[in-house]
């Protein structure tokens, strides 16, 4: 007994070490992967112009150059961009609160004629990406005179067909027995969404939100292809234009820009990682 | 007993209980409750119409014009397409794309599965390397492009300093043309790891333990359970990740308008980067519109190639 004991730990040890630090290993690689590329934008954003550009590169900073920072101010109008920012990503907020809690209230709770069909046709519209379709959209806007508008950045996601498809299914786990005993009480529709439904909804209108102040947030594409002037363009093309000076690119001013741009995500990532990352998993769960 | 209406809330109504309101509703009354779904759904169905639909329609019209965005419209028939089909840069920008593509949702997918098994299990440990892979992500694309845009400078970049310790010679990540897509490629799939590494995480968890069991009662290898019954099972979800893989991949425009401008000798433009050079820079608004009923077929047909497999041969629980 005591042999067979004392044999088994010995065997089996060294492999499980070799195991257990090879993970370790492996780990720290994985995460070093992921975490270099934003150390090097903060260490960049600290250093002299002179410090970027020495080989062997150096990981640490002995005295940071935070004014790297204010000087990101001068060279970009950021006050103005982030206001146009939040202006942006607000007013999408509330259109799509008024466009997209009725439409999913309705295709929840009503029966009607094509309501199958223009669900369908709903979620279709997932499948058209802006990038297939900006050239139109700009054309129409300047026929309408809104290009260099807000209305040109928010009334394009002023709805979102996966939003409605989320709130949707929410709304249909609500008992019925519920809203019957609202009905009663005369409670009339508006009230039943307002006082029951949306309570109930609550954590996914807030994951909802999360989602569509991300993708606004950090949108390149839209602002960049609506606007032909620095008046509405929102924090991404701003920070983006600092790429084009006349003496090639100051990488430490950039990357201070760049960092400028990424802590309000972070930050709200940093507070809300399970939400957040629970909340990008239901759009690839379906 | 009432019968479901138009516009009455979808109710399996009990014979018992009895309404007296809905004996007396007037004819206007009815008339709004009949229309109020759609008055409802209708806001949401203006935008998409007005932003999504139309603007489709609107695209494969302006395809058949010769227009500068401020001139004379000029109808053409289909010069544009034969134009566009006789000109080698479409056939090297729709190749790039292609190839981008490829590459992406190949490597994006093997080594997020990859991932996915090695941090399948639910430990603190696992749980942190997924958030901290998840992060690029959530990050916006313009800070991405251009830290790894630092990254890759050929003189000063750390990725060529980090490959010289294994005598590596300095690599022109973004001025050499047979690497330049390689490396848009790799930005692409550093930042969508983490996030297909976790659905297939959550795929993984959600198939049945008694799979496993039942696997190792007949002393199947590991490798084996994970060939024959983990991949089979997670089957829907990876197929749903290539094709939204797949269309990301199609509507790249972000890292080539900042990092290469689809240089270097075109090597890096891609469907949607050429559009917006013939729409915005070229104003050529015909020529730009075929371009995008070009990319529009091309992501119609992966679309409708995805759900003819998904029909068939894709393992579904219920």
């Amino acid at each position: 007994m005591t042999s067979a004991l004392k044999k088994s730990p010995a065997s089996v040890k060294p492999v499980k070490v070799i195991r257990t630090v090879l993970r370790w290993v492996l780990n720290i690689i994985i995460a070093l992967i992921f975490f270099i590329p934003f150390y090097w934008m903060f260490i960049t954003s600290v250093k002299t112009l002179g410090q970027t550009l020495m080989m062997p590169p150096t990981f640490l900073v002995s005295e940071p150059q935070w004014q790297n920072y204010p000087e990101v101010f001068t060279k970009v109008d950021i006050w103005g961009e982030l206001k146009n920012s939040l202006i942006v990503t607000a007013g999408t907020l509330v259109c799509q609160c008024i466009t997209v809690i009725p439409a999913a209230y309705a295709f929840a709770r009503y029966d009607f004629k094509g309501s199958k069909v223009l669900f369908g046709i709903t979620l279709a519209t997932m499948m058209i990406p802006a990038q297939l379709i900006f050239l139109p959209v700009y054309l129409m806007f300047s026929k309408w005179g809104m290009i260099n508008t807000y209305w040109s950045l928010i009334l394009p996601s002023a709805s979102s067909a996966f939003a409605i498809f989320m709130l949707r299914q929410t709304f249909k786990q609500v008992s019925e027995e519920l809203l019957e005993a609202a009905r009663l009480d005369k409670a009339g529709e508006f009230k039943i969404i307002w006082k029951i439904m949306l309570p109930l909804a609550r954590p996914t209108v807030v994951t909802l939100a999360m989602l569509t102040f991300i993708s606004v947030w950090n949108d390149y594409f839209w602002p960049l292809v609506m606007t032909t002037k620095e008046t509405v363009r929102t924090l991404p093309v701003g920070i983006a234009s600092l790429q084009m000076t006349e003496s090639g690119i100051n990488y430490n001013i950039m990357m201070a820009g760049n960092v400028i741009l990424v802590i309000p995500v972070l930050v709200v990532f940093f507070f809300a990682q399970k939400q957040i990352i629970k909340a990008f998993t239901y759009t690839g769960v379906k | 007993m009432q019968q479901t209406k138009l516009g009455m809330p979808v109710v399996s109504e009990a014979p018992s209980v009895v309404r007296p309101a809905m004996k007396q509703k007037s004819g206007l009354r009815r008339f709004f409750i009949a229309v109020r779904p759609y008055l409802m759904i209708a806001p949401a169905m203006v935008v998409f119409a007005l932003f999504l639909i139309y603007p489709i329609f609107y695209m494969v019209y302006l395809s058949f014009f010769d227009w500068n965005m401020i001139g004379e419209m000029k109808f053409i028939g289909v010069q544009n397409y034969t134009n566009m089909f006789s000109d080698s840069d479409f056939w090297q920008v729709l190749g790039n794309s292609i190839y981008y593509m490829v590459m992406v949702v190949i490597l994006e997918m093997a080594l997020s599965l990859l991932l996915a098994a090695y941090l399948n299990k639910n430990t603190r440990v696992n749980q942190i390397l997924q958030t901290i892979a998840f992060t690029p992500y959530i990050t916006s694309m313009v800070s991405v492009a251009f830290i790894w845009m630092w990254m890759m400078d050929s003189d000063y970049g750390l990725l060529n300093y980090f490959l010289s310790f294994f005598g590596v010679d300095p690599i022109g990540w973004l001025s050499d043309p047979k690497v330049a897509m390689n490396a848009l490629v790799l930005v692409s799939v550093w930042k969508g790891l983490g996030y297909n590494t976790i659905i297939i995480i959550s795929a993984m968890q959600a198939v049945p333990g008694y799979l496993y069991e039942a696997a190792a009662l007949d002393k199947t290898p590991k490798w084996k359970s994970f060939y024959k019954i983990t991949l089979p099972m997670i089957s829907p979800s990876i197929f749903f990740l290539a094709l939204m893989n797949i269309i990301s991949a199609l509507k790249v425009f972000e890292t080539v308008n900042i990092m290469t401008k689809g240089g270097p000798m075109n090597s890096t433009n891609t469907l949607v980067y050429n559009i917006y050079q013939y729409g915005f820079q070229y104003f050529k608004i015909g020529y730009a519109s075929a371009l995008g009923v070009a990319l529009m077929v091309v992501i119609g047909i992966f679309t409708l190639i995805y759900f003819k497999v998904l029909s068939k041969r894709v393992y579904y629980s219920n």
